[in-house]
């Protein structure tokens, strides 16, 4: 308002007279111009109507001066390209300057200057600086080689410009290699095919010896170009790993960890025999736990990556537990990292230390850290036999706290701790069905309800206990449904004669009253299990769990060799390819351990530090850093596939195998579709092609359902291997289109299977406007890799109930709109009359406000709403005995969002 | 490693132009969001953008990248940021950002170039960027031959009249010990710290009583020390440590850190705490602590400072002690027992009574331990000694290392039952 026009009054004569004093003739005038206006740069203002007085200024022998200049003209260059060229002759003299440090800033500042019109005329200094006697100019030309490339990479080509870069890698200077290896390996990250480094024998002895002479940040460039090498043989591979080892001892947390990076991935070839693969083990515990009395921000990274290397390699720090014990003052993100470590090193020999320490951690009052404490308590028990007794009672002693959350991790824990040791621990039953009542959370009520199905035969009362959450069976969240369906079916084929009103009930509740089509698809098998064979459903549904594997939450083996290629880095952090976050390295080659030695074909094994078949891994429990850090494909809040269902499953569905399609496409389906309420859908579109995505074939449609929209999907496995962990996540899009729950593939999809997903989306997802505007981009991630492939949204979809408009409103709304909003087309060969189409329209929540007649004319005026809150006017025009509609559509511009 | 914004909104600078600097914008709603959830992290993702942050008193150090950065250099560097600033301005805050605003572009263009730090060593840094332009004009106008250097982090030509090195040896005690009074973990993180006066370019040799180098040398007179993990500063040869544990180096000017080092023997903790927590509901706690010096009777423990947590609604505190005094910290829920001299073998005693209200606080409180800090001079735990200090220049001069240990405490934490 009236404030902000004074303002810019004001500043409007402010820079009135910093343009005077910019053109004064006294130096320190001028000079303290500059300063002003830089300083009003700083803090937001716009002073870009300065460019020519300030650029006027750049001629001068004080270096202070200078330097102000050039910073200013990196900030507005850009918007004023036609300006920047203004400067172009300083620049090339300045480049020629006597003194170094000018031509190191003029050479620093053109690369900044990203305008692409300028760029040639900085080719020729450059030259002259990639070759300047003094090494401060060089190592500032390095760096620019990489900048002009990311402006403009063909013409650094052309200039043969990557071919003096490679020279300076043998230059005397070692900052100046340092510089040279950092910009090449940025410029190679762009051209991963380039091979631009050409990493050989010589260039590596070259980066070894400047290593030893370089600052602590060009020893970090080194390591991480180091790192992409492959040694030829198990000889070089050792040769490099003792010319490494003594960054170990460099106080720079980073370049340890850049340096155990480079021995990480080169031991990969060294025989497990050799004595030196021994004492590089042996020489690596040390410095990594050295890590933790970091920084707290370089411990995370610290703990990120132990996290992983402990994966890879156990034994290195098998001894080490007691660093990892929690400190009250860790931050959180420490806390929650260590323990996750802890449960990793856990072992029979320092089983009893570390349940003290985890007992402890479960009565403080951070509630995640907390959940997670007692969740690491039954892990101990799974993975520690000989401890098992101690953590189930400790487990008890927790669930006598009565503290909620610890109560219902606990009760989650004993559920898996009874899976692993069948038939020992039942007598806490009773003590949990104490608590029932106070289980709020789906994962716990789950767990619950799977007890009781479970060991129905062990409690009396397990009907009466079942039959109680049968009442909210609506409400509860599809992962207690399942698990409820099942359970009772379990209770039905142990104690028949009591339960079989029980069993009805929830089979008709799962599959005639709901619309979740796994819930209903799993209750229609029980259903044609149990009236076809009895025998056969008792064998299904009773038969034996396959064993819960020791370790948890196991990176899956490739994904772990790349992340150990990516040690200190982001992906490193996340325990996430770059793929997965960077944009645009999708075609990006994924980083690989070199070949083990002695494996006869050079073969990549990626399971070496695991000797035996990877275990099947318990659904994930949430890896709680995963989920803060927001970047799990599946959306954050649930996040994980619902453990309970999907463990316990798994046995039956294989059984079932093929034969799930002639179950389910049988009539018993047809003949429900009317009453079920079931839509029609449109055909599926291929989105994902198999041979793009590893042996992943997507297809699929969209749908409006009951208010929502859904995704439908069919995933089919053309690849050799089983397929698991699906999840799925949306490019910001349009409308803001987001997945409203986790992709729920609930089994493994074993070769040449396919399985229906009906994904339900929500509209509050981010937006950004999109081209055309209905493209949706997708990424699916599955245990194999991330694919990505983007569709068409039929726009309907996003038409919502409630977009009929008051007769009122409407027609102030028509009025008001201002005429370039509008828009014309016809329909031609449409042949419904005017009724027919109305209603066939309102099927798609596109509603007739009124209808007029005039002149043989029918008149439709129908109003629509988008998901956010777009109003869409339009009249239908239809000449009576013609096929040929006439709409003329309507924006309401002002809630338009974009 | 992308566009690197320092500073928030008081400062920027984008290095690379490939994250849009309205990025940082939705840095602090994020930051405020995920600490409301109680699940703060040191990296924060928004779409393909990372906020990589520290916070430095009131002020957040937040670099932005979209690419797989080197995350480790990125807070090495945000630190190493601090630390210049500090250097340069002695107090790193707003204003002294505000009120330096051109030595700080001039810094941050000097410290990182298109996200690679750069020169980074702020002795250097003040050879040719200093905070008055026109006192220093001509020396300004040269590059330090040292920027580019093997030897990045001493200058040429340094006089000094007497010429000594200063080394103090400081090991902090880490211990934690259980409710039960069992320790679960202790280590030692010794510290050898530098004041080097001395001139031209001087060759040192520091000679320790470390394991390693007495078992290579076949020497076995007298106590040695075997260190876990040794770090060194940029000065210090590794490929020479590693090869015969010698520590060779030139040493940077003035103070540094030249080494640091982990032992990780059972160490007897140095102050031993017992302690009563008596919880009354609804009427009163009451606190007994015993403390005890484990150590020898020779030695005195300086500035001893027991800090015992105590309920949030804890009220009329009374205390009693055998020696110092008790402060009652309300905002910080403790109480401070301070000692000034705590000779070893002596043992002292406080108690604390406080009133609780009638009406509790039902919120469960969190259990902070106890935690002690102490000073003991002229003794180090780990029995680590200088046996010299070998100082060679050219021109021959005679040099004086003074040495002086120190043991101190660390993270010193006791675990209490209620």
């Amino acid at each position: 308002g009236n404030l902000s026009i004074i303002l810019n009054y004001f500043f409007a004569g402010e820079i009135f007279e910093l343009k005077a004093e910019l053109n004064s003739d006294k130096k320190e005038k001028k000079k303290e111009a500059v300063k002003k206006v830089i300083a009003s740069m700083t803090v937001g203002k716009d002073v870009s109507a300065l460019f020519p007085d300030v650029v006027n200024c750049m001629q001068t022998d004080n270096l202070e001066l200078k330097k102000l200049v050039y910073l200013y003209l990196m900030n507005y260059a850009k918007s004023q390209p036609d300006m920047a060229i203004m400067a172009v002759n300083t620049f090339v003299k300045d480049c020629e300057d006597p003194n170094p440090l000018i031509r190191a800033l003029a050479v620093r500042t053109m690369g900044c200057i990203r305008v692409d019109k300028i760029t040639e005329y900085l080719c020729e200094p450059l030259r002259k600086c990639l070759k300047d006697e003094d090494p401060y100019v060089r190592k500032t030309a390095a760096v620019c080689v990489a900048k002009l490339h990311d402006i403009n990479a063909q013409l650094v080509e052309d200039q043969g410009f990557l071919d003096t870069l490679k020279d300076l890698i043998s230059d005397s200077n070692p900052m100046v290699v340092a510089n040279a290896v950092a910009a090449l390996s940025e410029i190679a990250e762009s051209h991963p095919n380039s091979n631009l480094l050409d990493l050989n024998p010589q260039t590596i002895n070259k980066l070894l010896t400047a290593l030893n002479e370089c600052t602590e940040w060009g020893q970090i460039f080194i390591l991480d170009c180091l790192a992409n090498y492959t040694p030829r043989d198990d000889r070089e591979s050792q040769s490099i790993c003792e010319r490494v080892t003594p960054r170990l001892s460099h106080a720079n947390s980073a370049v340890v960890l850049s340096a155990v990076k480079v021995l990480m991935k080169f031991m990969e070839m060294l025989p497990k025999d050799l004595d030196y693969y021994g004492t590089l083990l042996k020489k690596l515990a040390p410095p990594l736990v050295t890590l933790l009395s970091a920084e707290p921000e370089l411990q995370y990274v610290a703990l990120r990556n132990i996290n992983l290397i402990v994966q890879k390699r156990p034994e290195i720090l098998k001894h080490e537990m007691k660093v990892f014990f929690v400190k009250y003052n860790d931050p959180i993100y420490v806390k929650l990292e260590k323990l996750d470590i802890m449960i990793r090193l856990a072992s029979q020999a320092n089983i009893a230390q570390v349940l003290a320490e985890l007992k402890e951690y479960a009565t403080e009052v951070d509630v995640d850290f907390v959940r997670k404490a007692v969740r690491a308590i039954g892990r101990c028990a799974i993975k520690v036999e000989q401890s098992a007794e101690r953590c189930v009672s400790t487990l008890l002693d927790l669930i006598q706290t009565k503290v909620n959350y610890v109560v219902q991790e606990a009760i989650v824990v004993i559920k898996d701790i009874f899976r692993k040791y069948p038939n020992k621990y039942e007598s806490v039953i009773a003590t949990l069905c104490e608590n029932l009542d106070s289980l709020d959370e789906p994962e716990a009520r789950a767990a619950m309800i799977w007890i009781v199905g479970e060991y129905a035969e062990r409690i009396d009362n397990a009907d009466e206990l079942l039959e109680s959450f049968l009442e909210g069976f609506h409400d509860e969240s599809t992962q207690v449904q399942l698990q409820l369906l099942t359970a009772i079916v379990k209770l039905f084929l142990k104690k028949p004669t009591e339960t079989q009103e029980l069993v009805q009930q929830v089979l008709s509740l799962a599959t005639q009253d709901s619309d979740n089509p796994d819930l209903r698809d799993r209750g229609y098998i029980y259903w044609r299990l149990l009236s076809t064979d009895p025998v056969a459903a008792k064998e299904v549904v009773l038969a034996e769990k396959p064993l819960i594997s020791e370790e948890t939450d196991l990176i899956e083996p490739t994904l772990l060799d790349e992340l150990i290629c990516h040690i200190g880095s982001l992906a490193s952090v996340y325990h996430k390819p770059p793929s997965a976050f960077v944009e645009g390295s999708r075609g990006v080659q994924h980083k690989r351990l070199p070949p083990r030695s002695g494996s006869p074909e050079g073969a990549h094994s990626g399971g070496a530090a695991i000797p035996e078949a990877v275990p099947a891994v318990i659904p994930s429990q949430g890896d709680l850093l995963g989920d803060l850090l927001n970047l799990d494909l599946g959306p954050p809040t649930t996040g994980v596939a619902p453990a309970p269902t999907s463990a316990m499953q798994m046995g039956a569905m294989d059984l079932l195998g093929g034969g799930l399609d002639s179950l389910v496409g049988g009539a018993a389906l047809n003949c429900n579709c009317q009453t079920l309420g079931w839509y029609f859908l449109p055909h599926l579109q291929v989105w994902l092609l198999a041979m793009k995505a590893k042996g992943l074939e997507i297809a699929g449609t969209f749908s409006r359902r009951g208010g929502v929209i859904h995704m439908e999907l069919s995933l089919t496995n053309k690849a050799m291997s089983v397929m698991t962990d699906f999840a799925i996540q949306f490019n910001r899009n349009s409308f803001g289109l987001a997945p409203a729950g986790p992709l729920q593939v609930l089994t493994p999809l074993s070769p040449n299977q396919t399985t229906e997903v009906s994904l339900p989306l929500s509209t509050v997802g981010p937006v950004m406007k999109m081209e055309p505007l209905n493209n949706l981009q997708v990424a699916v991630k599955n245990n194999i890799d991330v694919f990505y492939f983007s569709c068409l949204y039929p726009i309907s979809i996003l038409f919502v109930e409630d977009g009929k408009m008051e007769r009122q409103v409407f027609l102030a709304t028509w009025k008001d709109i201002p005429n370039e909003n509008e828009a014309q087309f016809h329909i031609k060969d449409c042949h419904l009359n005017s009724d027919a189409a109305s209603s066939k329209l309102q099927s798609s929540n596109i509603f007739t406000i009124a209808k007029r007649t005039v002149d043989n004319q029918d008149m439709l005026y129908q109003s629509i709403k988008l998901t956010n809150g777009i109003w869409v006017l339009a009249e239908l025009r239809l000449q009576a005995g013609n096929s040929n509609y006439t709409v003329s559509g309507v924006l309401e511009r002002e809630r338009y969002r974009f | 490693d992308a566009a690197k914004r320092i500073l928030g909104v008081l400062i920027c600078r984008n290095y690379k132009g490939d994250v849009d600097m309205a990025e940082i914008d939705h840095f602090l709603p994020l930051l405020l969001q995920q600490e409301e959830e109680g699940l703060l992290s040191p990296a924060i993702t928004r779409g393909n953008v990372h906020f990589l942050w520290i916070k430095h008193s009131n002020l957040y150090l937040v670099a932005t990248t979209n690419k797989n950065s080197n995350a480790a250099l990125v807070y090495a560097f945000l630190y190493k940021l601090v630390e210049v600033f500090t250097e340069y301005f002695k107090e790193l805050e707003e204003e002294s950002i505000q009120d330096n605003f051109v030595v700080v572009y001039e810094l941050l263009d000097e410290l990182m170039d298109f996200g690679f730090p750069q020169t980074t060593d702020s002795k250097i840094l003040q050879e040719y960027i200093t905070q008055e332009g026109n006192k220093l004009e001509v020396a300004k106008s040269k590059v330090p031959t040292t920027v580019t250097n093997a030897v990045s982090w001493r200058s040429e030509g340094i006089k000094y009249k007497k010429n000594e090195v200063f080394i103090d040896v400081i090991e902090s005690i880490n211990v934690l010990v259980n409710a039960n009074g069992s320790v679960m973990s202790s280590d030692i993180v010794g510290s050898i710290k530098l004041k080097t006066m001395l001139s031209g370019m001087p060759e040192l040799r520091l000679g320790l009583n470390d394991r390693v180098l007495f078992t290579l040398t076949g020497r076995d007179k007298g106590k040695s020390v075997a260190m876990e993990d040794v770090k060194f500063h940029q000065c210090v040869r590794l490929s020479r440590f590693e090869n015969d544990r010698t520590i060779s180096f030139i040493p940077p000017d003035g103070e540094s850190e030249l080494m640091s080092y982990r032992i990780n023997t059972h160490v007897k903790p140095l102050i031993w705490i017992e302690s009563v927590i008596e919880r009354f509901s609804h009427s009163r706690v009451e606190i007994m602590v015993k403390a005890k010096g484990q150590f020898k009777k020779q030695s005195v423990a300086n500035n001893v400072e027991i800090k015992v947590p105590v309920p949030s609604d804890a009220d009329s505190p009374k205390f009693k002690t055998s020696t110092g005094h008790a402060k009652y910290v309300p905002e910080k829920n403790l109480v401070v027992w301070t000692i000034k001299s705590f000779p070893g073998g002596k043992e002292f005693l406080m108690r604390a009574h406080f009133g609780l209200p009638s009406v509790e606080n039902d919120e469960k409180e969190a259990k902070p331990p106890i935690t002690v800090k102490f000073e003991i001079p002229y003794f180090t735990v780990s029995g680590i000694q200088v046996r010299y200090m070998k100082i060679i220049e050219k021109s021959g001069y005679q040099a004086l290392p003074w040495v002086r240990y120190i043991t101190q405490s660390g993270d010193y934490q006791l675990r209490t039952n209620s």
